[in-house]
């Protein structure tokens, strides 16, 4: 049983207990990053205080110690996902960003060419768009989109079409902007079907639901640690063991190589192969704990508690303000997630967020880098409050007064 | 709320609500547009010059209170001046916002400012600084083009 109690977690973070500008900081901005607990802060202290030596290369006691707690987070992030091949296919990167781009660099190359295609999805972020169109210009790959429908689903109705020719699906499991939550599984078949893999961005899935990546099918996932109450500085790339095993490697240095002559080099097995120069080791500690954390909540827990807080969020927003603040997003919790972007007629998003600062309220204003999407809906830009699991429904109650504010403030 | 009624000072909000000189001009005209790529904040200035003198602005475009009202703010100072006195409002303004006593313009540069003294209260949200300045960085490139 766990013991999931999203005021005992709230009582773990420590910025939770901040007065910003005579208010009490109410924190709607998990989607952009989330707070750490005290377990993860404390981890990384611990290790920096006590165990911190380079890994994988000393025999002294604490460079054995400082290599075993890397690789027990990479053991604890494997169990974390139930990757089928355990913990040598998770890769650490930088983030989630970082993943995109070794997918697209190093598998990409190897295994496209001229006129193969990756297909997209409208309501991508820039990190899953950007590599794809740098291969396109390096080596003459399609890139292709999945339309996004009026109610803010993938436009799947000429899927078999679109996957003509396709290679590689690259798609969100949940999109940052509208919360949407899309159908992996069924992409996978579709994919699989016709000979292509297919790559799930995952950094907006994986701290609010549980992930299983058996069930899911997926070839790849990336995700960034910072968005899962882990340290900002490392994301994990997960490929299935065969594909990445055929793999080149991404960035080249220390650490990543078989052997070096004045006539080149051979390169390590994975997850070494990716994983060039001194690894970030304390960040991987604090994603262990985060991970260690997340399980001691309970995924499911968490995510029943999310859909409970955005159930909450959407039906306030919409009996308060009478339609006046408009989501851009599914009007309800099925197969969506705690995300809730809203636009304000004769209010630009800048404007409610700096209203809303003055309210000790966090949101974010912007194209939250999904300048496609905005561009789909004739938007640019929304405002967009997201949750974790330490949010409350009082956070809400925040959130709803200050805008009452800021559309007073703009005759809205 | 003492902090935002700096920002949003009545003339600013007026200007947003109801800007002055929307629209385009036909070429000969010059068309400039600038945007914020962080944002997505995006303004168009239609400018025409003739004999030295900025004869007509128009602007287009789409943002935040903060960089809507400077650029509607910015088109009513300049518009009549000559292009010189055009470029010395231009390097006011951005003294104001950026220069070295970017924190308290003195009495008589506020004189200076006339209506666009509203947007002093900027300063002290450095994150909207560039919304401010927007509209006066793409007009710049406009003069710019005018005197090619
Ligand atoms: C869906 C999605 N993908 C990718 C990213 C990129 O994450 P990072 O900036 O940590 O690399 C984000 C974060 O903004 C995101 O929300």
């Amino acid at each position: 049983m766990s013991t999931f109690d999203p005021r005992l977690v709230r009582g773990d973070i420590a910025q939770l207990k901040r007065v910003v500008n005579g208010y009490p900081l109410t924190y709607l901005d998990s989607g952009a990053t989330s707070l750490p607990p005290r377990a993860v802060v404390e981890a990384m202290d611990r290790y920096y205080a006590l165990h911190h030596a380079n890994v994988h290369r000393g025999v002294y006691q604490t460079a054995a110690e400082a290599t075993a707690l890397y690789e027990d987070a990479r053991s604890a992030v494997a169990r974390f996902l139930n990757a089928p091949g355990g913990a040598s296919e998770i890769i650490f990167t930088k983030n989630c960003t970082e993943s995109f781009n070794l997918l697209a660099r190093s598998w990409g190359a190897a295994n496209l060419t001229a006129g193969d295609v990756v297909l997209l999805t409208e309501m991508e972020h820039h990190a899953n768009i950007v590599p794809w169109f740098q291969l396109r210009d390096a080596i003459g790959i399609e890139v292709r989109f999945i339309g996004v429908t009026d109610d803010f689903r993938l436009d799947l109705t000429n899927l078999d079409e679109l996957l003509r020719g396709v290679k590689l699906v690259s798609v969100t499991a949940m999109s940052n902007v509208l919360g949407t939550i899309n159908p992996i599984r069924e992409l996978a078949d579709a994919a699989h079907a016709v000979g292509a893999l297919l790559a799930v961005d995952g950094a907006q899935s994986v701290a609010h639901s549980p992930t299983d990546l058996v069930a899911m099918d997926c070839d790849f996932l990336a995700f960034s640690a910072h968005k899962m109450l882990g340290p900002t500085g490392i994301g994990v790339f997960w490929g299935r063991q065969a594909l990445l095993d055929a793999m080149p490697p991404f960035l080249g240095g220390g650490g990543m190589i078989g052997d070096v002559s004045v006539n080149g080099f051979t390169s390590a097995p994975v997850p070494a192969r990716f994983e060039a120069g001194t690894p970030p080791i304390a960040e991987a500690v604090g994603l262990g704990a985060a991970v260690r954390y997340l399980e001691g909540l309970s995924m499911a827990h968490v995510a029943a508690h999310e859909a409970h807080l955005t159930a909450d969020a959407l039906t306030r927003l919409n009996d308060r303000f009478d339609g006046r603040v408009r989501i851009i997003g599914p009007s309800t919790v099925d197969r969506r997630g705690g995300v809730i972007s809203f636009d304000i007629e004769g209010v630009h998003p800048h404007d409610i967020s700096q209203v809303l600062d003055q309210h000790g309220v966090c949101v974010r204003p912007g194209h939250h880098c999904a300048k496609p999407l905005m561009k789909r809906f004739g938007l640019n830009a929304t405002a967009r409050a997201s949750f974790g699991p330490y949010s409350l429904t009082s956070d809400t109650d925040a959130l709803l007064d200050a805008l009452d504010d800021a559309m007073t403030m703009f005759g809205a | 709320m003492s902090g935002l009624d700096d920002l949003y000072r009545e003339i600013i909000l007026d200007h947003y609500r109801t800007p002055r000189n929307r629209g385009e001009l036909d070429p000969p005209a010059v068309r400039v547009e600038g945007f914020n790529p962080l944002c997505g904040d995006e303004i168009v200035v239609y400018l025409a010059v003739t004999d030295g003198v900025v004869t007509d602005i128009k602007l287009t475009g789409q943002g935040c209170s903060i960089s809507q009202a400077s650029s509607s703010l910015m088109s009513a100072a300049v518009k009549g001046k000559s292009v010189d006195e055009a470029r010395a409002v231009i390097g006011t303004f951005k003294d104001l916002m950026m220069g070295p006593s970017a924190t308290e313009p003195t009495p008589s540069e506020l004189r200076k400012l006339g209506e666009l003294a509203a947007l002093a209260g900027v300063v002290k949200f450095p994150v909207r600084i560039k919304c401010a300045t927007l509209a006066w960085n793409t007009l710049t490139q406009a003069l710019d083009e005018t005197s090619n």
